[in-house]
C-alpha cells in the first residue's frame, strides 16, 4: 500500500482525536482512558494473521503472544469502561 | 486468485464500517448520558474489525489465535472484574503496558515478510514505543500500587546515561535498516527500548502520575499505530492515532492544571525539589467531631474538596452518607474537583459515582471557585497540594502558579488530615494556619463515620 496514502490517514485521523477528545468533560476522563485502552488493543488485529501462518516459526508465537496481550487489552478495557459507566447517574428529579 | 482480492477488497471495506464506529463511539463517550452506549459502541467496532481479520486468506490454522484470545478474555475479564475503583490508575497503567508489548511484538513477527526500509523503519518504531512503554506502564504500576517507592529517582549524569541510550536506539534502528537479517541489532533496539522506558519513568514523582498515565496511554495508541505501518494495516493506524491524540489531550490538561510544562514534568523530578521553607504565621487549631457537627448542623451550604487521601482511606462511601444528611437537614451540597486530584484524570469522579454521588452534583474546579464565598463550610478530605493558597500567593513556592480550588474563601473549612505531614509535593500549606480553617485530625472514613453518628 502507498506510504502517502498511509500517511494522509494518519494525519486525518491524530486531527480528529484532537477534535473529538477536547470536548469529553473532566468527569469521563478515567472511563474515557480505560476506553482508549481498550481501542489501542487493535492491535490484536495485526497480530492475528501473523499468529495464523502455520509455521510453527518465531513469528508465529510472537504473533500468539501478541493476540494474547492485545486481547487482555481489549476484554479487560472495555469492560472495566463499561462497569465504571453503568456507575455514573443523574441526579433523580425529586428527592 | 481473483476470489481472494475480491475477499481483500471485503476486510478492507469492512474495517472502514469499523473505523466509523470507533469514531462514532469516541463521541458518545464525551457525554455522561451517551458515554456507556458509546463505549459499547467502540466495543463493537472492535468485533467487527477481528471478525474480518480473521477472514483473511492467509491464515491456515487457527488454533494459536484462538488460545491468544481464550489466555487474553480470561486474564482480562477477570482483572476488570475484580479491580477496585481505588485501583484504577494501576489497572489502566498495566493495561497499558500490556497494548505496549503486543505492539513490539507484532512488529518484531512483521519482520519475517518485511522488504522496503519503510516497513524496516516501522518495525523499529513499533519495537522502540511499544517497549517504552511496556516497562514504562510497570514502573508506574509499580509507583502507584506502591510496590516500590512513588519518589522520584534521580542519580548523577542521568541526563547523560539517558542521552546515550537516545542514540544507542537511533544508532542500532540505523544498523538494523541497513543490515534486517542480523538479529542483533533487532535484540539491541529492543533491550534498549525497554531500559529507556524504566529510565523514563524512574525520575518522575507520585504526585505528577495522571501526566505520566495519560501520556503512556497515548504511546500505546501510538505503538499500535506503527504496529498498522508494520503490517500495513489500516484500522491500527486509525484507532491507534484516536487513542495516541486522545492521551495527548488528556497529558495537556494535567499539566495545564499543574501549572507545569510536559518537558519540566518528564525531566525535573519534582518530589526531588528541596522545599521551599517560608515561614507560615497563625497556629493550626484542632476541632472535635462533636463541635464540627454544630458547625456543620448550621451550615447551609457545604462543599467537599476529596483528595487522594479520600482514595485511600476508601471514604467515598462515608462522604455519600454525610452529603444525604446534610441535604436532609436543608443544605445545598456539592463537590469540587480538581483536574488533578487522584492519580488519573477524573479518578475522584469516579470514586464518587462508585458511592452513587450523581454526576450533576460534581463540579469542576472553575465552576466551583466563584461560588465558594457563599460556601458555609468547605470540607476538604485528604487533598493537600490541590487546596494549597500558597500556589496564588508565594512567588517562591513551587507550585506558586498552579490553580486550585479556594476552599480558603469559604466561611469555614474543615481539613480532614490524618497528621501534619506534608503532601505529595512535600509543601508547607499556609491554609491550615488560616483563621477560618479547622483541622479535623485522624482517620477520614472515622472522622465522617463520627460526624454522621452525631447526626443520627
Amino acid at each position: 500500500m502507498d506510504i502517502v496514502f498511509l500517511t494522509f490517514i494518519l494525519m486525518l485521523a491524530i486531527f480528529l482525536g484532537f477534535e473529538l477528545i477536547n470536548k469529553v468533560p473532566a468527569t469521563l476522563h478515567t472511563p474515557l482512558m480505560s476506553g482508549a485502552n481498550a481501542i489501542s488493543g487493535i492491535t490484536v488485529v495485526g497480530a492475528i494473521s501473523l499468529a495464523g501462518t502455520g509455521e510453527q516459526d518465531l513469528a508465529n508465537w510472537l504473533g500468539a503472544a501478541a493476540v494474547a496481550l492485545a486481547t487482555i487489552n481489549v476484554v479487560g478495557g472495555y469492560m472495566v469502561t463499561d462497569r465504571m459507566l453503568a456507575m455514573f447517574k443523574k441526579k433523580e428529579g425529586s428527592h | 486468485m481473483e476470489n481472494s482480492t475480491d475477499l481483500g477488497m471485503l476486510i478492507q471495506f469492512v474495517y472502514v464500517a469499523s473505523g466509523a464506529l470507533f469514531i462514532y463511539g469516541l463521541k458518545m463517550l464525551g457525554s455522561a448520558a451517551t458515554a456507556r452506549r458509546g463505549n459499547m459502541l467502540s466495543a463493537i467496532a472492535m468485533l467487527v474489525a477481528i471478525l474480518a481479520a480473521l477472514m483473511d486468506q492467509g491464515i491456515v490454522e487457527y488454533q494459536w489465535i484462538l488460545l491468544g484470545f481464550v489466555v487474553g478474555a480470561i486474564i482480562g475479564g477477570a482483572a476488570a472484574r475484580m479491580v477496585q475503583m481505588t485501583s484504577m490508575p494501576e489497572m489502566v497503567a498495566l493495561f497499558n503496558g500490556f497494548g505496549g508489548m503486543a505492539s513490539l511484538l507484532v512488529g518484531w513477527a512483521a519482520l519475517s515478510g518485511a522488504t522496503s526500509t519503510f516497513t524496516l523503519i516501522t518495525i523499529a518504531l513499533s519495537i522502540l514505543i511499544g517497549g517504552l512503554t511496556f516497562t514504562g506502564s510497570l514502573v508506574a504500576y509499580g509507583k502507584l500500587s506502591e510496590t516500590i517507592g512513588s519518589g522520584a529517582v534521580m542519580f548523577k549524569g542521568q541526563q547523560v546515561v539517558n542521552s546515550l541510550i537516545v542514540l544507542g536506539i537511533l544508532g542500532s534502528a540505523v544498523m538494523f535498516c541497513q543490515h534486517p537479517d542480523t538479529m542483533q541489532w533487532l535484540y539491541l533496539i529492543v533491550g534498549l527500548s525497554l531500559l529507556f522506558g524504566v529510565m523514563a519513568v524512574i525520575p518522575i514523582g507520585g504526585a505528577d502520575m495522571p501526566v505520566v498515565i495519560s501520556l503512556l496511554n497515548s504511546y500505546s495508541g501510538l505503538a499500535a499505530c506503527a504496529a498498522g505501518f508494520a503490517v500495513n494495516n489500516n484500522i491500527l493506524i486509525v484507532a491507534g492515532s484516536l487513542v495516541g491524540a486522545s492521551g495527548i489531550v488528556l497529558t495537556q490538561i494535567m499539566c495545564k492544571a499543574m501549572n507545569r510544562s510536559l518537558s519540566n514534568v518528564l525531566f525535573s523530578g519534582f518530589g526531588s525539589v528541596s522545599a521551599a521553607t517560608g515561614e507560615v504565621e497563625g497556629e493550626i487549631k484542632p476541632i472535635s467531631v462533636e463541635d464540627a457537627y454544630y458547625v456543620l448542623e448550621a451550615a447551609s451550604n457545604v462543599a467537599f474538596v476529596p483528595g487522594y487521601g479520600m482514595a485511600v482511606a476508601q471514604a467515598q462511601h462515608v462522604v455519600k452518607e454525610l452529603c444525604e444528611l446534610l441535604e436532609e437537614n436543608g443544605a445545598e451540597v456539592s463537590f469540587g474537583i480538581h483536574p488533578v486530584a487522584g492519580r488519573m484524570p477524573g479518578h475522584m469522579n469516579v470514586l464518587l459515582a462508585e458511592a452513587d454521588v450523581p454526576y450533576d452534583q460534581l463540579l469542576e474546579m472553575d465552576d466551583i471557585n466563584p461560588r465558594m464565598e457563599n460556601v458555609d463550610v468547605a470540607i476538604v478530605i485528604g487533598a493537600n497540594d490541590v487546596v494549597n493558597p500558597a500556589a496564588r500567593e508565594e512567588e517562591s513556592s513551587p507550585i506558586y502558579g498552579m490553580p486550585i480550588i479556594n476552599v480558603d474563601s469559604a466561611r469555614t473549612v474543615f481539613v480532614l488530615k490524618r497528621s501534619m505531614a506534608s503532601g505529595f509535593a512535600g509543601i508547607e500549606n499556609p491554609l491550615f494556619y488560616k483563621d477560618n480553617t479547622r483541622m479535623l485530625f485522624g482517620d477520614a472514613k472515622e472522622s465522617i463515620g463520627g460526624l454522621i453518628r452525631e447526626f443520627e
